[in-house]
């Protein structure tokens, strides 16, 4: 040890062979480390600069946001091979949705989850939807016995069905948990999520008690002539991976006047949806005429989503 | 002038620190050598879920956090546990502590990257990182329990690394240090080490949504059963630093951690007894969790052997801890400190975080083992998390025996590790 052995080397002069050997190593890792952490650089060989640096949704200047916009709009049009179109739909000022659902005549059918999956561009293989329909026992409203995994004709005896999708809280617990505002509420009471803005660290997919979010666990998959066009960059365009997403209560189509498509799809009329603060609306003759109940009152959560029973 | 000096003698004391960190015999290299490549194996195995999407993991929309998330609740415990060594040291003036405390404030130190890194590669989108830097992202607070997290957990690095780091140097200069610059920080590190495991508690139990976590016992919890995981481990890290090194090491802290561990294993084992009763005895939405994670449920049964593993394992170790052998130095202790190790370790991860998704807020029993991918990132986590440990202590040792110091210039090159 005390006679160290010196070696000769170009550039560096004269080191010991314990420091030349540590340096041989040291070059050795770092080339490890360089192999190991390939999968990273091809994917931010993919990532876009403006992206990665993209301003919070709220914070964007209308200039910026159409900027924005547009480049959604081009990627969704080669995506697609269709004149797709990503719009930035706002909140309509006066107006504060609700939905009811009559549970006397829902009959289990699935449709509304269908249509929110074709609407929604949710990803195909894993069959994705906003919306979950459980086969419930009759005597009671306990999902313990309920059961969402149902396959035999519907309506079957001494079952009723109980669609749950997200309940749009007025005081919405995901909201609290995000760490850094991806997720809000916004004028019309609708939750929303900037796809842009997400970590995809998940506290609102623990939050939530209606197990109402969802999560990108990879890029979507969807056939290109199965992709609906008309797009929104708060609801139903092709989400990136990654990001939490969740039901919107289709503001693409709902502040433009339309209603959502899972109401659409319904073919027993069990779906009531409108504008509150309107007082001639069906939602609000629902909400005043019927015993309407909420999902798991006791949290405070305040939903939106009403259920009824006719009889 | 004198400025320059410090700033080339503080250089000159991380080229040589760095030195001492990366030199040893050839168990020292063998050791090194293992953890370098289980954490290349964990460093591949993110790269690849970073590429593929989180789809490389177990998880799913309804078991939505898995192991990484349990990884990082026990490792933000072992941080807070680390803190029990300066406890006795400052508060109650023992001396023989002095000596060994900058060894929990050197696990903290470890503890605190690997949770943080157990947070990283849990996220979808670690591009996006920025967003949580106040000032520049969105940081939600005080509205999110996680940025208050956020805030503890690098509150705490921050202080450890100036204690540790202040003692150290002063130490190598062959100087005195002043208490000023570091008996403050101490004392509020102890504060801080409750506030990191308090307030990740309240992660969880914040959430009405989950019954399971939804308790106001779970930050004491936490508290009791870190000071039982954090000690132990120092307990361990001690005795390998004695066989070791040629530190001087009497026996008594470790009596005293004993001690220490004695308490709140028995207070650890008694919460639980206490939330056990409440939840069965009263029975309804809140048991289904525990009854899916202590007997199964609906034929599913995927938790009950992690669990009864864990209960087995912390019963005996703190049998063990009990006996009079486990004040003395040997294997007995040992055992006992691995044992109460991993049994905390599964108590607080696939005991506590995975049972709080099953079932889901629907009531939708659907099971979650973690991939393989999520054992090798989280394998690599610890082995980068021991790799600086290991690091952190060859230089605290060398300071410690006057290897490392100024006064000596050219540091005596030991070859055993």
């Amino acid at each position: 040890m005390s006679e160290s052995r010196k070696f000769s080397l170009p550039i560096l002069g004269e080191v010991d062979r314990r420091t030349a050997v540590k340096a041989g190593a040291a070059t050795l890792g770092l080339a490890a480390w360089a192999a190991a952490i390939r999968p990273w650089f091809e994917w931010t060989a993919e990532l876009n600069p403006d992206e990665v640096l993209q301003k919070h949704y709220r914070e964007l200047t209308p200039e910026q946001l159409q900027v924005i916009l547009n480049k959604l709009t081009d990627e969704a049009r080669k995506q697609s091979g269709k004149p797709a179109v990503v719009k930035d739909h706002k909140p309509i000022p006066g107006v504060s949705f609700a939905y009811a659902l009559n549970l006397s005549i829902c009959i289990g059918c699935r449709k509304c989850a269908e249509a929110c999956h074709v609407e929604n561009n949710h990803d195909r293989p894993s069959h994705q939807s906003y919306i979950r329909v459980f086969e419930m026992q009759k005597g009671g409203i306990d999902f313990e016995k309920g059961n969402a995994n149902y396959d035999h004709p519907v309506p079957a005896k001494d079952k009723y069905y109980m669609p749950v999708q997200c309940q749009q809280c007025e005081n919405p617990p995901c909201v609290k948990a995000c760490p850094i505002e991806a997720t809000w509420q916004e004028s019309d009471g609708i939750v929303v999520v900037d796809y842009n803005w997400c970590i995809g660290c998940r506290y609102c997919e623990a939050a939530c008690p209606y197990h109402a979010r969802r999560f990108n666990w990879e890029k979507p998959q969807i056939p290109a002539n199965e992709i609906n066009p008309n797009q929104s960059y708060l609801s139903n365009r092709v989400r990136p991976q990654g990001v939490m997403e969740k039901c919107t209560f289709c503001l693409h189509r709902t502040r433009e006047g339309k209603l959502p498509a899972c109401l659409e799809a319904c073919p027993t009329g069990a779906r009531v949806f409108g504008n509150v603060l309107d007082p001639d609306s069906e939602i609000r003759w629902v909400l005043e005429n019927k015993r309407v109940f909420v999902l798991k009152e006791e949290l405070g959560t305040k939903p939106r989503f009403y259920y009824f029973f006719d009889k | 002038m004198m400025i320059r000096q410090e700033t080339v003698s503080y250089l000159r004391f991380l080229r040589r620190s760095l030195h001492v960190a990366t030199d040893g015999g050839w168990l020292f290299y063998a050791w090194m050598l293992v953890l370098t490549a289980v954490a290349l194996v964990g460093a591949n195995a993110w790269a690849v879920q970073v590429r593929d999407g989180m789809i490389r993991t177990n998880m799913t929309d309804h078991v939505s956090w898995g192991l990484y998330i349990a990884n990082f609740t026990f490792c933000v415990g072992l941080a807070a546990g680390g803190v029990m060594m300066v406890i006795p040291a400052y508060l109650y003036h023992d001396h023989d502590m002095h000596e060994v405390v900058i060894v929990g404030e050197v696990l903290a130190i470890a503890a605190i990257i690997m949770s943080t890194l157990s947070v990283v590669v849990d996220l979808g989108r670690p591009d996006r990182f920025w967003h949580l830097i106040p000032g520049i992202g969105k940081f939600n607070w005080p509205m999110s329990m996680l940025t208050w997290d956020i805030i503890v957990l690098n509150g705490y690095l921050l202080i450890n690394l100036h204690v540790v780091g202040y003692l150290l140097y002063t130490r190598f200069r062959g100087a005195e240090p002043n208490p000023k610059w570091y008996v403050p920080f101490v004392l509020l590190s102890i504060v801080w080490a409750i506030s990191i495991h308090t307030v990740t508690a309240f992660l969880y139990c914040g959430l009405g949504g989950r019954p399971f976590w939804n308790t106001a016992l779970l930050a004491p919890r936490f508290l009791a059963s870190a000071f039982v995981s954090g000690p132990a481990f120092i307990l361990l890290v001690l005795r390998v630093v004695r066989v070791g090194t040629e530190l001087p090491m009497s026996p008594g802290p470790a009596r005293l951690l004993v001690q220490i561990i004695r308490v709140a294993a028995v207070v650890n084992l008694l919460m639980l007894v206490s939330e056990l009763f409440t939840l069965f005895y009263a029975g309804g939405a809140h048991l289904a969790s525990a009854r899916y994670l202590f007997f199964g449920d609906h034929g599913k049964y995927g938790l009950v052997t992690w669990i009864w593993t864990a209960i087995g394992l912390n019963v005996v170790g703190t049998i063990l801890f009990f006996t009079p052998a486990a004040l003395e130095r040997g294997w007995t202790r040992v055992a006992a400190c691995a044992m109460v190790i991993v049994g905390i370790w599964i108590e607080k991860g696939m005991g506590l975080i995975i049972p709080g998704f099953i079932p889901s807020t629907l009531h939708e029993v659907v099971e979650y083992a973690p991939s393989l991918t999520e054992w090798k990132v989280t394998a690599g986590i610890w082995a980068l998390g021991l790799l600086l440990l290991t690091a952190m202590l060859k230089v605290t040792v060398a300071v410690f025996t006057n290897k490392l110091s100024a006064l000596a210039e050219i540091p005596p090159v030991s070859s055993s590790s």
